[in-house]
């Protein structure tokens, strides 16, 4: 059908573009009515109908707004890390396979290359919050950079547990191993009887793609009680918009990694909707219970995130790779 | 925590406030810290100083009145309740039974407004956003009802020597009882089960921030501070005024010292307040809402103090008279003030975030500091 690759590479980034902008637009909007409804008031319900083309108005005051560059900052790292930021979700968006059909770029190392990637994210917020010049920016650049390395590691731990079971790095592979039915997800596994231990290595994934994407409770990074703003205390304008779409997309890139790891990626329990249907069902469910919990529980304190981290997500991500391992061997 | 002791270059100075998130209002806090830890913090007072007790000596003494509010505006009608009180015992006068009635409903309404916001507040501090609604959608409905008879919503100007400017009515009564059964209804749900109970709340604030109770001792500290560090001490039990002793009811006491036991505390007290207010509407006499008091108040030369309980603890009042138709002097004895002189002691070598948790559990506000 598209067979000449510049054709398929324009569609594909063109979409690309557009699912990650509609995405971050729309996303701050449910987020807004998710939230609204949790606390039992109407949220942004004037512009358009229901407040739909709120995303819209607030992106006009975001732009109309002036891009402050304060005296004392690195003015090309500050301009340059709100930009960066927007890279690797985008990038990571090219390689995630929606549907049986529907992926941008089919990589053998694709899994790794998203958390390459997403590495990545972290410079951008260190950078921004050196660049700033500004205290509460500095420590939440700090904590950021502490906290995306504690959580890291047992986000690829859980990803080599994945791939033990898959036999594969590749984020199509792996979601093509998992179709059949509901008990061929990675989460329900009873091949192998990996149904067992994959509930606490989903249960670990979640945790960290929310510590991650800097998302509460664990959003230490961006403390508005203790760090005004943290990283963004700086940013006006679209410096700001950026980092804030840039959050949205690394939330989607996160669930839709969770959703190909664990939960079979566009695979139907029931056969009655196409692939791409249940993949983005998946998806936006996972991101719903990440806007429950922010709006349910109040903020950890940094050492505890860390503790968290090394002491317990590491340890029995660990101890679930050995047995995942074992079960691979001799089952 | 012992740390050990840097040399200067290797800490910084951070300020946080007077425009700080978690300061509410003008509270500035200058922090010497040594990466994410607290070597010393420093509260800087007087950005919102107005000069509460010099105005008082220039009007006469019902010209005050409405200042009183704007001190404590969170618990406006206790700074109302403590003038009248220096004012009523310095003249000698005998305020109705009604009028005095009427004075501790509305103070005990206020109280659970001002512990409501404070809940609202504080876990604002802890980063948990929801609570807040929920927490204003009951305190909405006090300052309804506290609107219909007083006329206002934050700042009242209710009380006047002898009595209150405006009697309450039966709809204020049956509606105060409907918002006692709704709010009862809503605490174990609402506050308790959703908040109380959290995991993540209780490790941000059990054994976080804790204060002894000789520290309390030493620094005059009072309230559900000094109540939160086991001090059994409320002005509306052990120094009775108005109508209290005639009323049942328990002071909660917790010996932990930590943000977690004046959290306690302070969850107790809107029940405590929820029983004074059940009672009182029980006991309401009829009668006028005023005594008779001269136009003008012209006490005989002399000093009167008085203490009331305010939602932060024991405010006093001391007047100076020289006979004349001002107050010679006025002189505030604001509880916030002195539970955040302890701060300073208490935060060195906790982590920042710790240290915000730790100053929303002391219910700070700043225009009572600073009057």
């Amino acid at each position: 059908m598209m067979a000449n690759p510049i054709v398929h590479a324009l569609v594909y980034l063109i979409g690309l573009m557009t699912f990650a902008g509609l995405n971050a637009a729309y996303l701050v909007w449910c987020e807004r009515k998710g939230a609204a409804r949790i606390q039992r008031r109407t949220g942004p319900c004037e512009v358009g109908w229901a407040g739909l083309l709120q995303p819209l108005a607030d992106g006009l005051k975001l732009m109309t707004k002036q891009l402050l560059v304060p005296d004392g900052v690195d003015a090309a790292l500050f301009r340059l890390a709100p930009v960066l930021a927007m890279l690797p979700g985008m990038v990571a968006l090219a390689v995630i396979p929606f549907g049986a059909h529907l992926q941008a770029l089919d990589m053998e190392l694709s899994a790794l290359f998203i958390f390459a990637f997403a590495s990545l994210a972290m410079l951008c917020v260190l950078l921004g919050g050196w660049a700033s010049g500004n205290k509460f920016a500095i420590i939440s650049s700090a904590r950021a950079v502490s906290q995306n390395l504690a959580y890291e590691i047992p986000m690829l731990l859980t990803l080599i547990t994945i791939a033990l079971i898959s036999g594969s790095l590749n984020l199509r592979e792996i979601a093509l191993d998992q179709q059949g039915g509901l008990f061929q997800w990675n989460l329900f596994r009873l091949e192998g009887w990996h149904i067992l231990t994959m509930w606490i290595a989903f249960i670990i994934f979640f945790i960290c793609s929310i510590a991650e994407t800097n998302r509460a409770p664990f959003d230490l990074a961006e403390a508005e009680s203790e760090l005004v703003a943290g990283y963004m205390t700086e940013y006006s304008s679209m410096g700001y918009g950026l980092f804030m779409m840039a959050e949205y997309i690394n939330i989607v890139v996160g669930a839709c990694l969770t959703t190909i790891l664990f939960l079979g990626g566009w695979g139907c329990p029931f056969d009655v909707a196409p692939g791409w249907w249940w993949f983005g069902l998946k998806m936006y469910a996972l991101i719903f219970t990440i806007i429950w919990v922010r709006w349910t529980y109040p903020r950890t304190q940094i050492y505890r995130l860390l503790n968290l981290s090394w002491k317990v997500m590491i340890p029995f991500s660990l101890i679930n790779l050995l047995i995942t391992a074992g079960l691979v061997k001799f089952l | 925590m012992n740390l050990p002791r840097q040399r200067y270059e290797e800490t910084f100075v951070l300020n946080l406030g007077p425009q700080h998130p978690a300061t509410h209002g003008v509270l500035r806090i200058k922090v010497t810290m040594d990466g994410e830890y607290v070597v010393k913090a420093e509260p800087v007072l007087g950005y919102i100083h107005r000069m509460h007790e010099k105005i008082a000596e220039q009007g006469n003494f019902a010209q005050f009145m409405p200042y009183t509010a704007r001190m404590d505006y969170l618990h406006a009608l206790a700074l109302n309740h403590g003038y009248c009180l220096v004012g009523d015992r310095d003249a000698g006068i005998q305020v109705t039974e009604r009028a005095e009635y009427i004075r501790v409903i509305t103070v005990e309404l206020n109280r659970i407004a001002s512990h409501l916001l404070w809940w609202a507040a504080f876990l604002l501090d802890l980063g948990g956003f929801t609570p807040l609604l929920y927490a204003f959608d009951d305190r909405e409905q006090i300052l309804d009802l506290l609107e219909r008879t007083t006329g206002s919503r934050l700042t009242y100007c209710y009380f006047r020597f002898g009595g209150v400017y405006n009697d309450i009515d039966d709809e204020f009564i049956s509606d105060t009882r409907t918002f006692i059964d709704r709010l009862r209804k809503r605490l174990p749900v609402m506050y308790h089960s959703l908040v109380t109970g959290n995991i993540i709340l209780i490790k941000r604030i059990k054994g976080i921030g804790i204060i002894s109770a000789e520290q309390c001792r030493r620094y005059g500290a009072s309230g559900p501070v000094a109540r939160g560090s086991g001090i059994d001490f409320d002005v509306r039990k052990h120094e009775p005024y108005s109508i209290y002793p005639e009323l049942d009811f328990d002071i909660p006491v917790y010996d932990e010292g930590d943000s977690m036991a004046r959290y306690m505390v302070r969850m107790d007290e809107i029940e405590q307040s929820l029983r004074i207010i059940e009672q009182a509407l029980d006991k309401l006499p009829d009668g006028p809402i005023m005594a008779k008091v001269p136009k003008n108040l012209r006490p005989e030369a002399g000093t009167c103090y008085a203490a009331v309980e305010t939602a932060r603890g024991s405010l006093g009042h001391r007047l100076l008279c020289n006979g004349d138709r001002n107050p010679y002097r006025l002189k505030l004895r604001s509880p916030t003030f002195s539970n955040l002189s302890l701060f300073a002691e208490v935060a060195e070598g906790m982590m920042i975030a710790d240290v915000l948790a730790f100053l929303g559990s002391l219910d700070l506000v700043i225009p009572e500091i600073d009057r």
